[in-house]
């Protein structure tokens, strides 16, 4: 059966509390899931209390502060701290989203962190992805055409049709969508997930590839494409604000046209 | 353990290319649903206060036992469908999961086809 309650061994405990710095008036609680491979123990929750007159504006300012002046053993993936890498995706607060992005001033009381739910975790708030970045190979997310390109110039595409690809080519592939869909959490093996499957709507809606039948025929699957339900997860967590959900429709819709319509 | 490469894992045994009709008959029945449920619904309420003899006069002449049919066919196969759904989401244990599929239609196709034989006797005058 699909497990609702943790392990014994993931259960998180009780973990250090970390006091506000002497002299802060502006002061933010921060709890943060913190697992390490090789210590055997099981995960905990550290609290930290931060000087906010000291820190940045994002949860990421925050972590970063934990990580440079309190505890350099916080383990978390970060690069580009503006909304772009995708790398930061955690689940702050009960919502999957980008810390970079994230206000600390839109949020009441101590700031929640934990990693995306329901993956591996490789240390502290770090995920493991492999099946993730390997269902996006198994996609061909590149351009697939017979018809070489011509010699003296690119591949040219209207404006109407490059405008098919807008809310589709925005997608950084954070993972925060597919960790929040229950269907990926139960059957993640096998169903694609929903950023998958939106990259896999993007090559289907450009105008220059020309393999939308196989790309079809591979998707066409109970498992990849029809474990969703339509749950919105997705759409509602998206950091970039866009619409999975929208886009595994659209595939549906393009499956109906091919046999039925 | 396994050596198997992430692509491979991922890839798996490939695409069943199938699953559009299973999802497509799940609509198709709900649609149908709307109409023979309501027809239905007023047909139990309109003969709530009449005898015996006018109940089964009016299930068994031609059109109504037509459309309590198509509703009971619509409803088992909507159900059918709908169960295999759940079942594939919840039980990851696949031989479980085949079992569970398997009585579940098996249960459903009997209480569908003695429904359909009870409402016959009555339009048929068994």
């Amino acid at each position: 059966m699909a497990e609702f309650t943790l392990p014994k061994n993931s259960v998180v405990q009780e973990g250090k509390t970390y006091p506000a710095p002497e002299g802060a008036t502006n002061v933010q609680e921060v709890h943060v899931y913190r697992w390490d491979p090789d210590s055997g123990e099981n995960p905990r929750l550290d609290k930290y209390t931060l000087d906010l007159d000291t820190c940045g504006p994002m949860v990421l300012d925050a972590i970063i502060k934990i990580k440079n002046e309190i505890d350099p053993t916080l383990t978390f993936r970060r690069s580009c701290r503006e909304g772009i890498c995708g790398s930061c995706s955690m689940n702050i607060n009960g919502r999957n989203t980008l810390a970079c992005t994230k206000d600390i001033s839109d949020i009441d009381g101590p700031i929640k962190i934990y990693p995306l739910p329901h993956m591996p975790v490789v240390k502290d708030i770090v995920p493991d992805l492999t099946h993730f970045y390997a269902q996006y190979a198994s996609i061909k997310p590149w351009i697939q055409s017979t018809t070489p390109p011509p010699p003296d110039k690119e591949r040219l595409q209207s404006k109407e049709d490059r405008a098919k690809l807008d809310g589709l080519y925005e997608c950084i592939l954070c993972a925060c969508c597919s960790t929040s869909c229950p269907s990926y959490w139960w059957n993640g093996d096998r169903y694609l997930g929903p950023a998958i499957l939106l990259q896999a709507y993007r090559w289907l809606a450009d105008s220059r590839d020309e393999n939308a039948g196989e790309r079809l025929d591979e998707l066409e699957d109970p498992f990849k494409l029809y474990r969703c339900h339509t749950i919105m997860n997705c759409t509602e967590t998206c950091p970039k604000g866009l619409n999975p959900a929208k886009a595994i429709a659209e595939i549906k819709k393009l499956l109906v046209e091919r046999k039925i319509a | 353990m396994s050596l198997r490469s992430p692509l491979g894992t991922a890839k798996g045994l490939g695409s069943a290319k199938d699953g559009l009709h299973h999802w497509w008959a799940q609509r198709v029945t709900a649609v149908a649903l709307i109409p023979l449920t309501v027809l239905f619904a007023f047909q139990v309420a309109l003969l709530s206060m009449s005898d015996y003899k006018t109940v089964i006069d009016c299930i068994g002449s031609p059109w109504s036992s037509a459309l309590i049919i198509s509703l009971i066919v619509a409803a088992f196969y909507h159900a059918a469908l709908g169960m295999q759904v759940i079942y594939e989401d919840y039980i990851s244990n696949k031989a479980i999961r085949i079992g569970a599929i398997m009585t579940t239609n098996l249960m459903l196709f009997l209480l569908g086809t003695a429904a359909i034989i009870a409402v016959l006797r009555i339009a048929l005058g068994g």
